[in-house]
């Protein structure tokens, strides 16, 4: 019989191991103690932060290698969330696709959805004749999920520091644009709510008197926010100078969004690139010159004021089309987009079903192939970016001709700015390692996908 | 074509459509429903359809798309004097995508520039470096796998941004599944350091120079690259008001 190979843990009731193979235990004479004995004199140790641990935004972890209280060597280890949603996408139709990719990042849900339906109706060809409508309601909807994940950045970032009120007042705000999206969407997340060729149904009646009174108690607390946080003297002392990461190391590795315009470059896809009509919108990219996590805060709580000018403006033209289609006007496209709720609380298009189960068997058969089998889109692949609030979301979708994507592949900014980790965080402090993740704002969801 | 009735030969060569010289054949679907071995009763049992990704580009391509080849072919040409490809060398074909717009000028045109693989960080690094290029943000790689494209299984792409001209463009390089390997572009994008230990993780395309080609997404001991065709999804029938719903891959395919 060959040497029992050795175990970490002594195995239970074999006495005869004991002797040849040495246990581990949390008390001592383990690996602990040898750590520990490695370390006295030279104060090194390795320290594993997450995956579960409050401060890294979800199931980040994170090694540290600490020399007193400088973090020597600092590496990132993701995939603890990995559901295989780009897979799965491959065994549903296009439409259904949304419902896929809105749960990558949770936290800014309408930016996938949206950038998976431009790159699809690229392929479609019909970019062209999205109705003006469903690309003012499309923007709206994206400018709040931005204000929204701001809040929850600034929030939670505020919260790893002490500063509870910080998040109380973020999360009090996204309270209210998280009602907005209910009402539109049915939904507070998840949402499925932006389809190829348009949106899934039009605002409801009243949305734009709902949504500017919502948006004033936003202002008010954004108000707060900034009087609470960018001029306290420990708020500022915790920040400046802290994850420092210039233009050439966010250039180097791509690392986009406020980190990026925290370096001075105003780079900013809805300017460089627009899509959804941002041309047309007045707003401006704000920027600084400090490239430090301060300088990071500020720019988002700027971005949350810029956004509230594109909503003004939105919901202006919301009123102005009031009444026009919100989808395509190809049937072999469009789902039906006049939706009702019904007893058994699904939207159900009342008018629509009168018409196909009363009075056209034709109707009939459409819906249910489009329903069921789902649209062709030609062969091809596409690429379309979109500014998402941690930086640039980039889907690549590729078409074999069928009804189903032949692949769709979503290069999350989180994924990419985790890379940003070591440089960020070695040679500081293990306290500002936190202070310096919170500055990425790093959506796991989206990060593993 | 031969047999083309209900059940024939399966196996039937297919003949590459008129404009092949224009189209890439990468996969031929058989039959309607995807449905093989049952007696399909649609009819359509027999139907071919070869599926084809757009072909080479004719010039002019339109837009800035003449002037970014042009300026690259220039680059590369120059660069052969110090043992760098040549532009017929490095780059396989030029594809322009113009997504249902009257002409490349229109914001929704793609250029997609299909490299040889040995020659992808030589092609990396002028587009790059030059100035009038200078396409100096790299949006990561995403792997495509199309098992019926005989050679050229493996497709590893590129989504390259000028911030400095305000374009985008893409490179596309393929590997065959037998020698499944792509040179890192880790050292001109220091960016595509976790894409590519991505694509790695779900495709199996070895990049040759990665400085720490690990799996990222799935566990360190896991079998298999869960993207690639071949991988099945898996999934169980799941029973709703007294009907089961099969499994998504083992439902019907149009």
């Amino acid at each position: 019989m060959s040497a029992p190979a050795p175990h970490a843990t002594r195995p239970a009731g074999n006495e005869d191991m004991s002797s040849t193979v040495r246990a581990f235990e949390a008390y001592g004479d383990g690996d602990w103690d040898d750590i520990a004995r490695e370390a006295i004199g030279e104060e090194r140790i390795v320290v594993n932060m997450g995956p579960q641990h409050p401060s890294t935004h979800g199931v980040l972890r994170l090694m540290l290698e600490i020399d007193g209280e400088t973090v020597t060597e600092a590496r990132a280890g993701i995939g603890y969330l990995h559901t295989g949603i780009e897979k799965n996408m491959e065994f549903r139709t296009w439409t259904q696709g949304t419902t896929f990719c809105t749960r990558m990042d949770y936290v800014a849900p309408l930016f996938q959805e949206a950038a998976y339906c431009l790159a699809v109706e690229k392929l479609l060809g019909i970019t062209d004749d999205v109705p003006e409508r469903a690309s003012v309601i499309r923007v709206l909807m994206m400018e709040l999920n931005r204000i929204s994940s701001h809040l929850v950045c600034v929030g939670t970032g505020g919260n790893e520091m002490g500063a509870t009120t910080v998040m109380t007042i973020g999360f009090t705000a996204r309270e209210e644009i998280l009602r907005l999206f209910e009402a539109v969407t049915g939904l507070r997340m998840n949402h499925a709510y932006i389809r190829p060729g348009g949106v899934a149904v039009d605002t409801p009646e009243g949305f734009t008197t709902q949504a500017r009174e919502a948006l004033t108690k936003v202002r008010g607390y954004l108000k707060q926010l900034t009087d609470l946080m960018l001029a306290n003297p420990i708020f500022k002392a915790r920040l400046t100078d802290v994850g420092v990461l210039n233009l050439s190391g966010c250039m180097a590795l791509a690392v986009t969004g406020p980190v990026l315009r925290s370096t001075g470059l105003p780079y900013d896809v809805r300017k460089d690139n627009p899509y959804c009509g941002y041309e047309t919108y007045d707003f401006d990219v704000p920027t600084s010159k400090g490239a430090d996590c301060y300088d990071r805060v500020v720019l988002r709580v700027e971005e949350c004021y810029q956004s509230l000018r594109i909503i003004e403006q939105a919901l202006d033209r919301l009123d102005r089309t009031e009444g026009e289609p919100v989808m395509v006007a190809d049937k072999k496209i469009a789902w039906p987009a006049q939706l009702a709720v019904g007893a058994d609380g699904q939207g159900n298009s009342l008018e629509h079903i009168k018409k196909i189960m009363g009075t056209s068997m034709e109707a009939l058969i459409h819906h249910f192939k489009l329903v069921t089998e789902g649209f062709r889109v030609p062969v091809g692949q596409a690429w379309q970016t979109v500014e998402h609030p941690r930086g640039e979301l980039g889907v690549h979708v590729v078409s074999d001709g069928g009804t189903r994507p032949y692949r769709a592949h979503f290069r999350d900014p989180s994924f990419n700015n985790l890379q940003a980790t070591s440089v960020m965080c070695e040679g500081g402090q293990v306290a500002d390692v936190v202070v310096a993740v919170a500055s990425l704002d790093p959506v796991l969801g989206g990060v593993d996908r | 074509m031969s047999d083309v009735t209900p059940g024939g030969d399966q196996h039937a060569v297919v003949e590459r459509p008129e404009e092949a010289t224009r189209l890439e054949v990468v996969e031929v679907k058989r039959g309607m429903f995807g449905v093989q071995g049952s007696g399909d009763t649609s009819g359509y049992g027999g139907l071919v359809t070869p599926v084809a990704l757009p072909g080479p580009s004719a010039r002019p391509y339109g837009g800035w798309f003449d002037q970014v080849v042009d300026i690259l072919a220039e680059v590369l040409e120059e660069g052969t004097a110090t043992g760098g490809p040549g532009f017929s060398e490095a780059v396989e074909k030029v594809v322009v995508d113009l997504h249902g717009a009257d002409s490349a000028e229109a914001p929704q045109a793609e250029l997609t520039i299909h490299v040889a693989r040995e020659h992808l960080v030589a092609v990396c690094q002028a587009l790059r470096d030059d100035q009038d290029l200078r396409f100096e943000l790299s949006l990561g790689v995403s792997g495509v796998h199309y098992p019926h494209d005989t050679g050229r299984e493996l497709h590893a792409v590129y989504h390259l941004t000028s911030v400095t001209h305000s374009r985008r463009l893409r490179l596309e390089v393929a590997a065959p599944d037998e020698h499944p390997h792509i040179p890192s572009t880790t050292s001109v994008y220091p960016a595509n350091d976790w894409h590519e230990r991505e694509t790695y993780d779900f495709f199996g395309i070895v990049f040759d120079g990665h400085p720490a080609l690990t799996r990222i997404e799935m566990p360190d001991d896991w079998v298999g690259h869960p993207q690639r065709k071949d991988y099945p999804l898996g999934g169980i029938p799941v029973e709703y008001k007294g009907a089961t719903v099969p499994p998504p891959d083992t439902r019907r395919s149009y």
